[in-house]
């Protein structure tokens, strides 16, 4: 169904491969639900290389080769080595060399999973790259909107937070466009990308516009270090003046789903309440991040046994 | 020694002429038609005979970096490219900001002996932007200019003062436009393509507040200044509302700025990454117009060779710079001439006269009396751009692909062939 060897960004796929991808992830978050998961990938190799830390992404990524059966390595490396190391290309031969079939790469700089995915044999599977993409991130997300919401076409999706440093807001921007949504954001202009409107974003004035009327509110992590760089002067005014509480959730729909790719910071970004309330979403996301990353193995393995 | 080149159109100061040119010893002893002389003879029938081209930034590498470049290889690319003399920048290793380097570089010149070599001494020791290099020393031991090209001055005080001696010595200062703190680690243009890439942006005004400041040091200490690699549609406008006012600013641009848009970093290709980055249309558009109406005097390659390891990583720590004096000739001409923007004379004056006058340097055109640096270059063949061919070490080109017209077929410097394809 895929017709790709690496998954670098949403930008690239089309509407149907990302339909393609959700329709798998219902039935692997089926399987997942009563634990009864195909060993689909046995024999299979898979390598989570991450120059960045992660907890989520990663531990998802390994649970679900995992639940298929693949044997799984981690391998983490120190940002500082990244100059003075072994060339990101080097460390990708030698995975292939050991015939991995799979490799899961985070990256704090853009365009890496791509010089990657150009010099070795394995399927490449982005898991976030600098301010670039996650687009495995957006697919679950997408998947937990369509399966709550019912479809994705016509919604009104509102993205809230430090947009700017956000790879999970650029990957939702083209594939929750690409489905038929539409995307709305705020963040303090120090926090805004320059000329997102030209990539297909509405960017509001407030808050209220943001919400109003939206089918679902995405809060994204606010970073402490931005604070040090001056990009807003406190997390209290950041709260204050740009976070997400119940009483604004009243400008949205009535069965508003929010949503966050986490981690979150508990009272900045979002409120407690609004994120233990009943309209969060959030630990679902993490389900359907398990099942939509297996429906993405099960995929590329399919591409690899029909084509390479 | 005699050599005559014949049946060729000469591009002179007074414009093209179908003539013969014939060049006794260093010295070019006439240009006339059906000169008949008993001494070699280059056949430039249906060729043009231009004056070498003169190109006053060029990163050679040595010494220190001989693995992206040497002054050899620099010289035998220059060569090849139709370039005669070359000004090359100091950001070696050692940095050039002391007459032992000076002195080493126009020995090694000398050496290889193809094109001439004016050495740039760093404005600031180490371009550590702090205290002055040895100036005068540099001036003596042959230094035609000064710059700490790759960085601004950060401090503007010093910038003031380096400006004011090096004046009393008659060296310019060339000035990288750089607001480092604007630029924030930024490595592409800041734009919808910096969004769309994630690469990180860095804003015109990074660029443009320098070039702004370089203006108003020069304007109140009444001292010329020479602004380099000019990027932005902006920093064009700044220049020119200048020029208007009197100030002694002249400005410099490359290929890669009035050929290019940013549209070329969505291929993540490192080849593309150079400082300051390439804009988008309107600026490419503005480079145009500022080269048309003068107010950017001349077009330099900003040579900056690179070995393979420095280019073949992740797009945010690979080097900055584009190997470009071998296309320099061929893509000015087919992007500026072939489309009718000007005319071959006016390019010509931009790539050699307008050059040599801004540093003072002899040479920059063809005219009986004056030293016999020449390119005979054949305009309608018609080739495609390909850098693994290029004899530089440095093998990196955004123009892989392009097609172009104009290829040097010889390259004459003091009188004698240098580079014959």
């Amino acid at each position: 169904m895929l017709q790709r060897k690496d998954l670098l960004g949403l930008k690239d796929l089309s509407a149907e491969e990302i339909y393609g991808i959700l329709d798998v992830a219902r039935e692997m978050k089926r399987q997942l639900d009563c634990k009864k998961t195909e060993r689909i990938l046995a024999d299979k190799a898979l390598v989570t290389l991450f120059y960045e830390n992660s907890t989520r992404t990663r531990s998802s990524f390994e649970l679900a080769a995992k639940y298929l059966g693949a044997s799984v390595v981690n391998i983490s490396v120190a940002t500082s080595s990244v100059q003075k190391g072994e060339t990101l290309i080097d460390t990708g031969k030698n995975l292939d060399a050991m015939k991995v079939d799979f490799i899961v790469i985070r990256h704090q700089m853009a365009g890496a999973p791509k010089l990657l995915a150009e010099n070795v044999g394995a399927s490449v599977l982005n898991g976030g790259d600098g301010m670039h993409e996650h687009p495995t991130q957006a697919l679950l997300d997408m998947c937990t909107l369509r399966e709550k919401l019912g479809k994705i076409e016509g919604l009104k999706v509102a993205i809230l937070g430090d947009i700017k440093h956000s790879r999970v807001a650029m990957s939702n921007l083209f594939g929750l466009k690409k489905l038929g949504a539409e995307v709305y954001m705020y963040a303090p202009a120090t926090m805004m990308p320059k000329e997102i409107e030209r990539l297909g974003a509405h960017v509001c004035k407030s808050r209220e516009e943001a919400i109003e009327g939206a089918d679902a509110v995405m809060g994204l992590r606010i970073q402490l270090e931005r604070q040090n760089g001056g990009l807003f002067p406190s997390l209290s005014e950041y709260s204050r003046y740009y976070g997400v509480n119940d009483g604004l959730l009243k400008y949205a729909k009535k069965n508003v789903l929010i949503l966050h790719p986490g981690p979150v910071n508990r009272g900045v970004e979002l409120t407690p309440q609004v994120i233990d309330g009943e309209k969060s979403v959030i630990l679902e996301q993490v389900t359907y991040g398990v099942a939509v990353r297996m429906a993405l193995l099960k995929l590329f393995n399919e591409y690899r046994e029909n084509n390479l | 020694m005699k050599l005559l080149i014949k049946n060729g159109t000469v591009v002179t100061p007074a414009g093209e002429v179908k003539a013969d040119l014939l060049i006794n010893g260093k010295t070019i002893e006439k240009i006339a038609p059906d000169i008949s002389e008993n001494c070699k003879v280059i056949d430039a029938s249906g060729k043009h005979v231009l004056p070498g081209i003169i190109d006053i930034h060029v990163h050679l590498r040595e010494p220190g970096f001989e693995g992206k470049e040497d002054i050899e290889s620099g010289s035998k690319a220059a060569v090849a490219g139709g370039v005669t003399q070359v000004c090359c920048m100091p950001n070696t290793n050692p940095v050039c900001d002391n007459a032992v380097v000076t002195t080493y570089i126009k020995h090694r010149a000398e050496e290889v002996g193809l094109c001439k070599i004016h050495p740039i001494g760093s404005i600031t020791k180490g371009e550590n932007g702090e205290s002055l290099s040895d100036i005068g020393k540099m001036k003596s031991a042959g230094a035609v200019a000064l710059s700490d090209d790759g960085k601004s001055v950060g401090n503007s005080q010093v910038m003031r003062l380096a400006m004011e001696y090096a004046n009393d010595f008659n060296l310019k200062c060339l000035c990288h436009c750089e607001d480092k703190n604007l630029v924030d680690g930024g490595v592409v243009n800041e734009g919808c393509n910096s969004t769309l890439t994630g690469l990180k942006g860095s804003p015109r005004a990074a660029e443009d507040i320098m070039i702004a400041r370089e203006i108003a040091l020069s304007e109140s200490l009444d001292i010329p200044v020479h602004i380099c690699h000019v990027s932005t549609y902006s920093g064009v406008d700044i220049i020119r509302s200048a020029k208007a006012r009197g100030v002694k600013v002249t400005a410099e641009t490359c290929p890669h700025y009035f050929i290019l848009t940013d549209d070329i970093i969505t291929s993540y290709d490192t080849a593309t990454k150079v400082n300051p980055p390439v804009r988008e249309e309107k600026d490419r558009l503005a480079i145009i117009a500022g080269l048309q109406d003068g107010t950017l005097d001349c077009i330099v390659t900003d040579h900056a060779p690179h070995s393979v390891k420095d280019k073949e990583v992740e797009y945010s720590i690979a080097a900055f710079g584009i190997s470009g004096i071998e296309t320099s000739f061929a893509l000015s001409y087919t992007y500026l001439v072939k489309s009718g923007l000007m005319t071959l004379s006016e390019l010509s004056k931009k790539m050699s006269a307008v050059p040599a006058e801004i540093l003072g340097l002899d040479g920059g055109a063809l005219e009986e009396g004056a030293v016999a640096d020449v390119a005979v270059v054949d305009l309608s063949k018609k080739y495609v751009i390909d850098g693994k061919k290029f004899i530089s070490k440095g093998k990196n080109t955004p123009f892989n692909g392009f097609e172009v017209y104009g290829e040097v077929l010889y390259t004459i410097v003091d009188g004698t062939i240098k580079f014959k394809r």
